[in-house]
């Protein structure tokens, strides 16, 4: 893979429900180690462009590529993604250890055993990997969903609200986890409502009403945003918007 | 992109092939079901149900067994195998763990190959019990015709798959699953019923296999038809 391919490119994606805009025209590009805070209210079409990336849903126009290649129609795409949502996307029946050793196997890794329960220890859950899922509760099943979605060290990894049910041990796995992941070199786009949570580890934030992009910025020089500051556009922004 | 980036970890490992992918699939289904057996068990009472409810509607001096058996043992299955599939699909619902399967880079094929693996090991376990079930209550000289009725058997059973995991794919979003996965699934059912009815009652009669082989040529041709048309099809159903 060349060097100037970026991580994730995004190219004029629009997304339509029948005559429902969900996304318009979003263009962005994200390169390896960065991490874009994706901020808007309830229905700005944030997750729509999760799932567009994620090749879970087609575009009505534009492009998705994931270190050059359309995840929708590309294995190797989809094998350089991995998805946290607010949905477990767990098999409750099985246990913790399970789940993620039948996503390790889908991605073929040599260990499936040894990388999910290594993924799960990255979590703080390696003591309830024999616990079926349904009998954990609703923080422990998001810490077993982070675990899925990252066994494969995916070189893109799509967080949609990651923090909602983590209490603090947890909240604070997911943010250490977050950032060994980027010092590997994972591009990070972080969903969320809580401004300072998603700017902690941006070095790129957007905010994002009626499916687009009414601002994107990049950090400069490395140097944290300023949560306070952004907070209060962020407010001014979202209610101009609505 | 920072200059002093470190590098994208690159794919550990090449993602497994399509009848790889589609066994771990299966795997995990049958894994499922074997943890819960709930729809296993449900399924079975269902058609132990429908055929002591056929038992009793029958008159055993209008219809002999042998005329009546057949027909009885491909409608019960039919729709006990209905309410199999349409719990392949319901386990992907819930949490949203298709999502998760979907972003995964295995073929869609392999997902539905996977899924219909599952759904014919989980139809074949009830057949197992059915067949026996209906030899009981007929009184039916099963053992001669045990070979070729585990045949007729089998092809059912990879026609009923093939069509009733894809409806069920189609349908598992819909308001109306429960009705929608029959009112679509039923009419393709229909050559399935008629040919496996056929050819089990030339079986369970004793008369020689050649007289069944025109049921049985037609009921094959239908799996090949219907199992390639479905795979193919799959993915196109997950398109929203």
């Amino acid at each position: 893979m060349s060097g100037t391919v970026p991580t994730i490119e995004v190219s004029g994606l629009e997304k339509r429900f029948g005559r429902r805009v969900a996304v318009a025209g979003v263009d962005f590009t994200l390169g390896a180690a960065e991490c874009l805070a994706l901020f808007g209210p309830n229905g700005a079409g944030k997750t729509t462009l999760l799932r567009l990336i994620a090749g879970l849903l087609k575009p009505t126009s534009g492009s998705v590529r994931v270190l050059g290649a359309d995840p929708r129609r590309d294995p190797i795409g989809r094998s350089s993604v991995g998805l946290i949502s607010h949905q477990s996307m767990l098999y409750a029946p099985l246990t913790a250890l399970e789940n993620v050793e039948f996503t390790a196997r889908l991605y073929g890794l040599p260990d499936p055993r040894g990388a999910a329960l290594a993924a799960l220890e990255a979590i703080k859950i390696g003591d309830r990997a024999s616990a079926p899922v349904r009998t954990l509760s609703r923080g422990l099943q998001q810490r077993v969903s982070i675990a899925r979605a990252t066994v494969h060290g995916p070189a893109v990894v799509l967080l949609d609200e990651p923090y909602a049910g983590l209490d603090e041990a947890g909240a604070s796995a997911l943010t250490s986890l977050l950032q060994t992941l980027r010092a590997s070199g994972a591009a990070l786009i972080l969903v969320t409502h809580n401004v300072s949570e998603g700017l902690a580890l941006a070095t790129h934030a957007a905010i994002m009403t009626g499916g687009r992009f009414a601002r994107f910025e990049q950090g400069r020089d490395g140097r944290p945003f300023d949560a306070q500051r952004y907070a209060a556009d962020y407010r001014t922004l979202v209610s101009r918007a609505s | 992109m920072p200059a002093d980036a470190p590098p994208v970890r690159p794919t550990r490992s090449s993602p497994p092939g399509l009848l790889r992918a589609a066994w771990i699939v299966a795997q995990k289904d049958l894994a499922i079901e074997l943890r819960t057996r709930s729809a296993f068990l449900s399924v079975v009472v269902f058609a132990v149900l429908g055929l002591v409810i056929f038992f009793f509607a029958w008159d055993s001096t209008a219809v002999s067994a042998l005329d009546l058996a057949p027909g009885v043992l491909w409608v019960t299955f039919t729709f006990a195998g209905l309410l199999g599939l349409h719990r392949s699909f319901g386990v992907e619902v819930q949490d949203r763990a298709f999502d998760a399967l979907l972003v995964s880079p295995v073929d869609r094929e392999a997902i539905y190959l996977g899924k219909a693996i599952a759904n014919l090991i989980f139809v074949s376990a009830v057949l197992l019990v059915a067949v026996p079930a209906v030899a009981l209550f007929y009184n039916l000289p099963l053992g001669r015709s045990i070979v070729g009725l585990g045949s007729v058997a089998l092809l059912a059973a990879i026609g009923l798959v093939a069509v009733g995991t894809l409806f069920s794919a189609m349908t598992v979003n819909t308001r109306m699953a429960e009705l929608l996965l029959p009112m679509l699934s039923l009419p393709f059912f229909v050559p399935i019923v008629l040919t496996s009815g056929q050819a089990s009652t030339r079986l369970l009669a004793g008369r020689p296999l050649a007289e069944a082989l025109p049921w049985l040529r037609i009921l094959i041709a239908f799996d090949i038809v219907f199992a390639v048309a479905c795979t193919v099809a799959f993915s196109h159903t997950l398109e929203e």
